[in-house]
């Protein structure tokens, strides 16, 4: 259409392709300008946790003068800082297994059966992310003290499911219905049972939904921080309450902080890395 | 192995999509559903499956009641008309995994599975994936799924309407030879006549969730039980008008009356529906004793070697299908020649009173 237009009136279109390098030009300007404003404080958290604190707060540098590891040497040898790590990390992937596991049969359901009230349920399920984790403490708490589920992992990761359930099956229901019902049937067909049939031809059929959802409950559990720190105080704290002890009576220590910091961000970044393609189909379904 | 269906209905959310349907197919024959879109084929072919139980009725295999057991307990095979595999298996492990599941031996899966594949010409596929397949050979995939374990049915839910004009030729040549050799009982819905015509058998020919007409395929097409068939059955759809039969004569419409062919003969004088094939309608006159009606032509569609002319005469609409490309102008008055030997005859409620007698005709 515009190759048509340009061989019809091709000053016009000389002058185009003129503004348009021009265009190019400022676009890439803006981006650049934008990528550094996105960038820069990452880059200033990887500094700082390079940078021995007393450096942090005597100067402003673009890069560390006097390059050290020791903060994160500290992290990786004092169990008092590294436990809180694997805390998260185990209530993290106890969550993302509990909601997949309670999610891919609810979301099959949904996908392929009408039953009453499958609609209404179906979207009440979804309200119960509307509302705030902060709703949901008190009752939490005084309920997990009474069964003695109190600073457990397992504690966190049932109130974390009650967001995540919600947005898998949600997730999953999608990637479901983009399955033809006729692969059901033929499996059944075919003899098998619905276990085998799910197992083995429906989950590979949606793993790039599976891998959404994960990710998706991951990052929910990984930042969240009020649900996490307060029904839990030692045996199962996580990262999160953690970094407020980097605030001591000599005040804080920057360095040690800002390498927490740069180990909470890599894992999520890790998880993006692998599921960068699924994610993409996910918004191509408009489901995530 | 017989199947019969017993006063089957279905209604599905207030909505009767089956009305009181009885069929009972032979062992090892071929059966062809012939219908409309929405005639109801996909419904009979899924209670006949077990995927979908009746509302009312009961589905009796070798005399036993299936009525209520379940796709995995019944042994049936289906061919949708979707392509449907398992993409995450090989074709090997697709076409293999009835088998799997029906716990054969190593040594015998694999002899099945290549026998299968090389009567489908899919042999060298079978390390791939289904989704590295093109159309046709994903549907050959699903065909050899479907016939390398011996089910005693056989449905086929028009399985080569997604497949373009060649391989759909090709394929259906194939299928004749197949199922041949098969003594499980094949039901194949299709909505094209000439796809029933060419694949034999006997013919289920439904219309609207009600069974109209069941028997031998050629038989059905030369003697529609009813208008409703003629409608089905026939593509385009049979010509019908009214037409009064008394003394010797036909009078069709306003159209100088013919005499009378040999097979009216037993007709009591009256009022008839009269039908013709659009084929047997011609340009050019054929005998002396030639039907001849004068029409208006609405639009000619020329399709390579054959013309359809639609042609109006009052309220009464005509399609022609004549051999050759003939461009015609539109509103260009046109005269068709009928052979009266040619001519079907409905009483009102449009059952079958005469249909030509075969021998002449065809010839």
């Amino acid at each position: 259409m515009s190759e048509r237009r340009s061989t019809a009136t091709p000053p016009a279109a000389g002058r185009r392709r003129l503004k348009s390098s021009g265009a190019s030009r400022v676009r890439y300007i803006w981006l650049g300008l934008y990528l550094l404003f996105l960038m820069l404080p990452l880059y200033w958290l990887v500094k700082m946790s390079f940078q021995p604190t007393p450096e942090i707060l005597s100067s402003f540098r673009l890069w560390p003068a006097d390059f050290t590891l020791e903060h994160y040497a500290t992290i990786f040898t004092d169990p008092t800082w590294y436990w809180p790590f694997l805390n998260s990390i185990i209530y993290v992937a106890m969550n993302t297994v509990i909601s997949l596991a309670v999610a891919l049969p609810a979301a099959y359901a949904f996908s392929r059966y009408s039953f009453l009230g499958d609609k209404h349920l179906f979207f009440w399920l979804l309200t119960n992310r509307m509302a705030p984790p902060a709703v949901f403490l008190l009752p939490f708490f005084q309920l997990y003290k009474t069964v003695g589920l109190f600073d457990t992992h397992i504690a966190v990761a049932l109130a974390h499911t009650l967001f995540n359930v919600p947005l898998a099956v949600w997730i999953l229901e999608g990637f479901m219905s983009g399955v033809p019902r006729e692969v059901d049937e033929t499996a059944y067909i075919d003899g098998y049972s619905w276990p085998r049939f799910f197992t083995l031809i429906f989950l590979p059929l949606i793993k790039a939904g599976v891998g959404v959802t994960a990710f998706f409950c991951f990052m929910f559990s990984w930042v969240e921080l009020l649900l996490a720190s307060q029904l839990t105080s030692t045996n199962a704290k996580p990262i999160v309450a953690a970094m407020t002890r980097t605030q001591t009576a000599t005040g804080i220590d920057w360095g040690l902080l800002a390498a927490i910091g740069v180990l909470t961000v890599v894992p999520g970044a890790l998880v993006i890395w692998f599921v960068r393609k699924n994610i993409a189909k996910g918004f191509a379904l408009g489901r995530v | 192995m017989t199947l019969s269906l017993e006063h089957v209905r279905k209604v599905v959310g207030g909505d009767t999509h089956l009305y009181d349907l009885s069929l009972s197919v032979e062992p090892g024959s071929f059966n062809v559903l012939l219908g409309l879109t929405g005639a109801g084929k996909t419904s009979v072919m899924r209670l006949m499956a077990g995927l979908d139980r009746p509302s009312s009725g009961r589905i009796v295999m070798n005399g036993r009641d299936v009525t209520r057991v379940p796709v995995r307990k019944r042994n049936v095979a289906m061919v949708y008309q979707e392509f449907i595999n398992y993409p995450a298996f090989t074709c090997f492990d697709n076409i293999a995994s009835p088998l799997k599941l029906a716990r054969l031996g190593r040594q015998e899966i694999r002899e099945r599975v290549h026998r299968e594949a090389e009567r489908l010409h899919i042999e060298h596929l079978l390390e791939r994936m289904p989704g590295e397949l093109s159309g046709g050979q994903q549907q050959r995939l699903a065909m050899a799924r479907a016939l390398v374990r011996d089910a005693d049915l056989l449905l086929m839910d028009e399985p080569l309407v997604n497949l373009d004009y060649k391989l759909r030729e090709e394929l259906r040549e194939e299928m004749r030879e197949i199922f041949r050799e098969r003594d499980a009982i094949v039901v194949y819905a299709t909505t094209d006549p000439m796809e029933a015509l060419t694949l034999g058998g006997n013919t289920a020919v439904l219309h609207e969730g009600e069974l109209i007409q069941y028997g031998a395929t050629p038989y059905v097409y030369h003697h529609p039980a009813s208008v409703a068939v003629t409608q089905v059955f026939s593509d385009p759809p049979m010509n019908l008008f009214e037409a009064r039969v008394d003394d010797g004569l036909v009078r069709v419409g306003d159209n100088e009356p013919v005499e009378r062919p040999a097979h009216f003969a037993q007709l009591a004088p009256g009022r008839y529906r009269v039908g013709v094939r659009p084929s047997h309608v011609t340009v050019a006159p054929r005998t002396d004793a030639d039907l001849v009606v004068r029409g208006d032509v609405d639009i000619a569609e020329i399709t390579g070697s054959e013309t359809f002319i639609h042609m109006r005469r009052g309220e009464a609409e005509w399609v022609v299908q004549a051999s050759g490309a003939h461009p015609f102008e539109l509103g260009q008055t046109l005269s068709v020649h009928v052979d009266p030997r040619h001519l079907f005859a409905f009483d009102d409620d449009g059952r079958l009173m005469a249909s030509p007698t075969r021998r002449r005709v065809d010839a």
